[in-house]
């Protein structure tokens, strides 16, 4: 089973991550049993038919805007990162967070590195799943201390809702 | 200049540890090479010709004495004995073994200093004007915003993995001297009708492959607001520059795309939920980072020197030296002095350990323990009694920083080209040297004037070839060096880009070239008028006709 950090823990995944191959139609994909992250084009037409607990994930182009009223209904979102060095994903989980008031699970999937979880983390994300097999378990337990290399932030973010200069009295 | 509290060496000393263990993992093969490119370049780490290069950031410039010893003991133990300065008044070291960078960055941090952001697709140090706090054409202190601004984009989640690099350059003075028109923002300070302090915004600029004049988004952002404006720019280029290719994907393009006038208003609805935000700065903070900029404890002096004034009329080599290298500093009796590094003999820009060494001796007993590095590669001593000016040249003279060169014709920026960048169609030092050994009569060097050359050994443009009044680009054709000549290029307040003259030329004819183009100079300039003044008047044409049909027969031209 595929495994993730969800909270500073690494815990079983249960969700199917479906993905659209070249030549697969939204409409007539076949869509797993048990809950899924599926894309956002499949969420648009077949919700209805999503297994209980289903969830959407949105690619670096997608504009958050578009499930904006909707986020009441998703238990989790999911942003794609194609690449760990594509940083369109922080600047979407930031809006869902702060702009649109999303406050489920916010899933940062593909290309996710130990490297990245402070900022991902920062920028809202509170679920993080590494491509499977590219960390061990006791990687994985590892890299939780990522979480933490940078205690206080100077700037404001998602996680830290103030920047220092209005957090902390600062000696001149 | 600003000094660190707990908040500032605990986040610098928390990157030391953080990339330690990155290299160890990369050293450890559980991190790909791929994996460890951006985050080694985002502590300005490039794997180069030679060696891994080192990117040491100097925030907008500004450098304490301490801190240069530091600079100087690292060149001598880690490095070849040297380091060079770059036109992002940064400092470069060629020569460092990978292993050694975590105990480099943690030596760095003993004095304030690290690598953070000087390289990689986010946001690079901030720039700013090299005579800041001190020119008499200033009219507000832009040191307190670079820092400000500094503080902001230092770490930012969401802006780390942008589409391409992104700098910012900060101006307070009716005089640009931080190229704010060549950058993706520059920053205006000025003050609107009520006496209030804000930002003239251009977005936009930039040279390298695709060189483009910043543009005007926003005429007056009120200083509460800065960031929370910064912020909706990167946010509106990360989510949709262009991720597709590299040499398309700087916000220059996206703004060039979309149209300044859409693209600002792209701004203004990001900006519109930003805006009041906890981002939007205080009288207190802005308050607290100002105060680390007052003024030094200037002496009551006569603004003029008796002494100097003698010793001016006394020592022709000295009333040289003064002549291009010290400027009126805004206090009576006081001067600011740019230490040359430019000479035939070295690269533009490099210092050694020991001249280090003595410029931050000299720092400490003339000038308030502090210097800045310029864009142009030279080192500043910014608040220098006028009765010290000659003790001080003698001093640099023997160090071979006392070339009275500045702003003339031999005072060239040049990158380091392909003698050590990877990057690099063709070197630039050895341009740059032979231009300067062309050109060795102080005399004619003094007569000619006002002259800026500047070399690129690719079009990434590092040299920033493209706003010298004389640009010279590397190129590569067919596995062999050429040289492409530009004129008309300039800096400041009417920044513009050079035109090209015609087909490249080869290393060897480069001092020939510049010399052609002088002697056109000379014979068609009125009286008084600058260089750069002449080519605006007549154009290319009388240049490019003599470089090209007084050209030996031997000379090499490549096609196109």
């Amino acid at each position: 089973m595929a495994k993730l950090i969800r909270n500073r823990r690494v815990e079983d995944d249960v969700y199917t991550i479906v993905t659209l191959s070249e030549g697969d139609a939204p409409e007539t994909v076949s869509l797993p049993a048990g809950p899924a992250l599926v894309p956002l084009a499949i969420w648009k037409s077949r919700h209805d038919e999503l297994p209980e607990g289903s969830g959407v994930w949105l690619a670096g182009d997608e504009d958050p805007a578009d499930i904006a009223d909707n986020l009441t209904a998703l238990p989790v979102i999911g942003v794609n990162f194609p690449k760990f060095a594509d940083g369109r994903g922080y600047s979407i989980a930031t809006l869902l967070r702060s702009r649109y008031g999303y406050t489920g699970e916010l899933r940062a999937i593909g290309d996710v590195l130990r490297d990245q979880f402070n900022y991902l983390s920062r920028c809202g994300f509170d679920a993080l799943q590494p491509a499977e097999g590219r960390y061990s378990e006791a990687q994985l337990e590892a890299a939780i201390a990522s979480f933490d290399d940078f205690a206080e932030p100077y700037q404001a973010s998602v996680a830290v809702s103030n920047p220092l200069f209005r957090r902390a009295q600062r000696a001149a | 200049m600003y000094q660190y509290d707990e908040y500032d060496q605990r986040l610098v000393d928390e990157r030391v540890a953080q990339f330690r263990d990155q290299t160890r993992r990369y050293l450890a093969g559980e991190l790909s090479e791929d994996e460890y490119r951006p985050l080694r370049l985002q502590n300005g780490l490039y794997i180069q010709r030679h060696a891994p290069m080192l990117r040491v950031a100097v925030p907008y410039g500004l450098l304490s004495s301490a801190q240069l010893r530091k600079l100087a003991h690292i060149a001598r133990t880690y490095d070849r004995g040297y380091g060079h300065f770059t036109t992002r008044q940064n400092i470069q070291f060629n020569w460092p073994a990978l292993k050694n960078v975590p105990e480099i960055l943690a030596e760095l941090a003993t004095v304030e200093m690290h690598a953070i952001q000087t390289s990689g697709n986010c946001i690079r140090n901030i720039t700013s004007d090299p005579f800041a706090g001190v020119a008499g054409d200033e009219s507000i202190d832009p040191r307190p915003w670079a820092e400000v601004l500094r503080q902001w984009s230092t770490f930012h989640p969401e802006f780390a993995f942008l589409p391409r690099k992104f700098k910012i350059a900060v101006n307070g003075a009716e005089h640009d001297r931080a190229v704010i028109q060549a950058h993706d923002i520059g920053l205006d300070l000025v003050r609107n009708e009520t006496g209030e302090t804000g930002f003239r915004v251009l977005v936009g600029g930039g040279l390298g492959r695709t060189p483009i004049i910043g543009e005007e988004i926003a005429t007056f952002v009120p200083w509460r607001h800065i960031l929370t404006y910064c912020e909706a720019i990167l946010r509106v280029y990360n989510r949709f520059g262009r991720r597709d290719n590299m040499y398309k994907a700087r916000i220059k393009i996206l703004v060039k795309s979309m149209g300044p006038a859409a693209f600002a208003e792209q701004v203004e609805a990001e900006w519109a939920h930003l805006k009041d935000g906890p981002s939007t700065l205080t009288e207190a903070e802005v308050a607290r980072v100002a105060a680390h900029f007052v003024d030094p404890n200037y002496e009551d002096l006569p603004a003029e020197d008796v002494g100097y004034k003698a010793l001016l009329r006394e020592n022709k080599a000295f009333a040289a030296w003064a002549k291009r290298n010290v400027r009126a500093h805004k206090r009576p009796g006081y001067a600011i002095v740019t230490l040359s590094t430019k000479h035939k003999d070295v690269a533009p820009g490099d210092a050694t350990a020991e001249q280090m060494d003595h410029v931050a001796d000299w720092a400490d007993r003339y000038s308030f323990g502090e210097l800045r590095v310029t864009h142009e590669q030279n080192l500043v001593l910014a608040d220098v009694k006028q009765s010290d000016l000659f003790s001080l040249w003698a001093e640099a003279r023997d160090a071979g920083l006392a070339s009275p060169n500045i702003g003339l014709l031999t005072d060239i920026i040049a990158c380091p080209g392909g003698d050590f960048c990877n990057l690099a169609n063709a070197k630039s030092i050895p341009i740059a040297n032979a231009i300067q050994a062309r050109f060795d009569d102080l005399d004619y060097l003094h007569d000619i004037g006002d002259i800026e050359i500047n070399i690129s050994g690719c079009m990434n443009a590092c040299g920033h070839h493209h706003v010298g009044h004389i640009g010279v680009l590397g190129v590569d054709k067919n596995g062999a060096e050429w040289y492409q000549v530009s004129l008309g290029g300039r800096q400041g307040n009417d920044t513009a880009l050079g035109k090209v003259i015609g087909p490249s030329f080869s290393a060897e004819d480069m001092p020939d070239v510049v010399e052609r183009i002088i002697e056109t100079y000379i014979d068609e300039r009125f009286e008084d008028e600058r260089f750069i003044d002449t080519v605006s008047r007549l154009g290319i044409a009388p240049f490019k006709a003599r470089v090209y049909a007084e050209r030996e027969p031997q000379r090499k031209v490549a096609n196109g």
